[in-house]
């Protein structure tokens, strides 16, 4: 199984624009790396309810902007901690976007399939077909590039990096 | 136009990804003159771990500062320090600086270690700040850091370009951190996504690095992948004073002629200061429309405006004046450089005796450590994020603005128009 060639998703979460990585992840609990650690503050300054949700989630949808502010890798690893698959946005900041793809946690970003979708609706992420489905309707959005496909086949960068030291390439 | 001519970032990274005309759009694998890891080295030693039979490509390209906790508060955080320290001794890393030196940015680019033209990663989003020496510095992962340590490379997309072409006389009380807090205003949080912002102009001519720093630190706020001023002979006389040599480095200029995909001019000669209001930087006013807002702490510190240009305008707003009753002014110099150049001057001394808190370098309580917030308190800081709970409680308010501002609105004990303050 790896990230690109399996049909991923489940119920999802729906954010609004600008949730920034100080919501995704206070800096009070970057003490650990252990995603299973992290989870449980994953969306805490969101409230109670947004965290209940969450962990009923297996795919996070928001608007413009999704991660801005710090390089912080825990913001993509907490929501793999918290048991989801795929970020579905309206566009991502740049360092989220990044520490996604080197994490394996598959981000997208599809306006459509963000606009068509509502809080609690189950949402797939085929990202061989390059396809956002949402009530059995289908959205596309633009393939990986390869450097970056290659990655999250791996499972993220280190693991890949780690196959790579493995086979003395 | 010319179909040749590059923009900064397209040249640097061909440069540096040893290729001979990469454009916008193209991933390339580039190979960093310098990762930095600041309080987040530790996560990159621990993720060794995960890497059978690793080495260090370049030791002598990794730079550790322990900046965020500084000095560790809890044994965990010693100890994460401490795995750091001798990591570094074992493995023959000679840029390690300690939880004495301050904040990473500024720390790294006063005791010469960036220099034009070259390619800088770091473990922290703000490292968009070296493109102050006409470097490109951009944010990434701290797994990032760690595979760069092992294989020298690291994936980079070409970037588009964005050029601000800044002109005219800034006017008194107005500072370079009121210019970027109303461009933020103006093109939002995620304006510059992706994007390489050049600096031009002649406003930006004149700047002083520590400004150009300001600068090119918030440009992060736009979405940035990393900001440029042109180096010229300010650029240099810097540069010579840090006790780099100036033929140990190659300055990299954008092409007469080169595509932006956007091209923003501003006169900032009728600029007025400007204020971030919580929780987005973007958020911004002109002061006018929150002028008054009561105050609880004034927080003067960090990676954007803690220099000590910034702490001697700070400290000529407060001079022979007094912090206003039951505000809290904490200021943490940028580095130990800063502290101890404003202690001989006498800037430290006119901070303390209007009232304020000086703290040691670091990031200190822009990244949370110290100066936090009780519920429903509101900090006015010259720091670049306002972002929720950022500092304390989630229920809490962050504005931010100039050292000018800052200062003036500390002995207000409001958020106040330092203009009204103008010191002789």
């Amino acid at each position: 199984m790896s990230a690109t060639s399996t049909r991923l998703g489940g119920r999802c979460l729906k954010l609004g624009d600008d949730v920034n990585t100080d919501e995704i992840i206070p800096g009070r609990y970057l003490r650990t790396i252990d995603p299973a650690e992290l989870a449980p503050h994953a969306l805490e300054p969101l409230g109670e309810d947004v965290q209940r949700r969450l962990r009923e989630s297996r795919v996070v949808v928001a608007g413009r902007n999704f991660g801005g502010g710090s390089a912080r890798e825990q913001a993509a690893t907490c929501l793999i901690g918290a048991g989801v698959q795929a970020v579905v946005a309206v566009s991502f900041a740049r360092t989220f976007f990044r520490n996604s793809i080197n994490t394996a946690l598959v981000a997208v970003e599809c306006p459509p399939a963000v606009a068509a979708v509502e809080d609690g609706d189950e949402l797939f992420v085929d990202a061989e077909a390059g396809t956002v489905e949402v009530g059995g309707e289908r959205f596309p959005f633009p393939p990986y590039p390869p450097e970056l496909r290659r990655i999250l086949d791996a499972g993220g960068l280190i693991p890949s990096l780690a196959r790579d030291l493995r086979e003395g390439a | 136009m010319s179909t040749t001519a590059r923009t900064f970032a397209e040249k640097l990274l061909s440069r540096a990804s040893g290729r001979e005309d990469a454009r916008a759009g193209e991933i390339v694998t580039a190979e960093p003159d310098l990762y930095m890891s600041h309080t987040a080295s530790w996560r990159c030693i621990k993720t060794l771990d995960r890497l059978p039979g690793w080495s260090l490509r370049h030791p002598d390209r990794i730079a550790m500062v322990m900046d965020h906790t500084a000095p560790a508060r809890t044994a965990e955080t010693a100890g994460y320090q401490a795995l750091c320290r001798d990591f570094a001794a074992e493995h023959g890393i000679e840029t390690f600086y300690d939880v004495d030196a301050g904040v990473s940015h500024v720390v790294l680019i006063e005791n010469g270690h960036i220099k034009p033209g070259m390619l800088i990663i770091g473990t922290d989003s703000h490292s968009t700040i070296y493109g102050a020496l006409g470097a490109l510095g951009t944010g990434v992962g701290f797994s990032e850091v760690t595979a760069a340590w092992v294989t020298g490379t690291l994936w980079m997309r070409v970037p588009e370009s964005i050029r601000i072409e800044v002109t005219g006389e800034i006017p008194p009380g107005l500072y370079p951190m009121d210019l970027m807090l109303k461009l933020i205003g103006d093109l939002t949080a995620d304006g510059a996504t992706y994007c390489s912002v050049e600096f031009h102009g002649d406003y930006v001519e004149r700047l002083s690095v520590s400004e150009r720093m300001t600068l090119c630190n918030l440009a992060m706020e736009l979405g940035a992948k990393n900001g440029y001023v042109p180096p010229n002979e300010v650029t240099e006389a810097f540069l010579a004073e840090a006790g780099v040599e100036p033929g140990s480095y190659e300055v990299v200029l954008p092409d007469d002629g080169a595509s932006y995909r956007r091209v923003v001019r501003v006169d900032c000669s009728d600029l007025t200061p400007q204020i971030a209001c919580p929780h987005t930087v973007d958020n911004v006013r002109p002061i006018d429309d929150v002028a008054g807002t009561r105050l609880d702490q004034v927080f003067i510190g960090s990676c954007a405006n803690a220099k000590y240009e910034d702490l001697v305008e700070a400290a000529r707003y407060l001079r022979g004046r007094r912090v206003a009753p039951r505000v809290r002014l904490v200021i943490t110099p940028g580095s130990a450089n800063v502290m101890a150049r404003a202690a001989s001057d006498g800037t430290l001394a006119t901070l303390i005796e209007a009232g304020g808190m000086v703290t040691n370098p670091g990031c200190g309580a822009c990244a949370g450590d110290g100066g936090v917030m009780a519920d429903g308190e509101v900090t006015l800081s010259t720091a670049n994020r306002n972002y929720r709970g950022r500092m304390g409680s989630y229920h809490s308010e962050i504005y931010l603005s100039s050292p000018a501002t800052a200062a003036a609105s500390a002995v207000r004990g409001e958020i106040a128009d330092p203009r009204e303050l103008l010191p002789a």
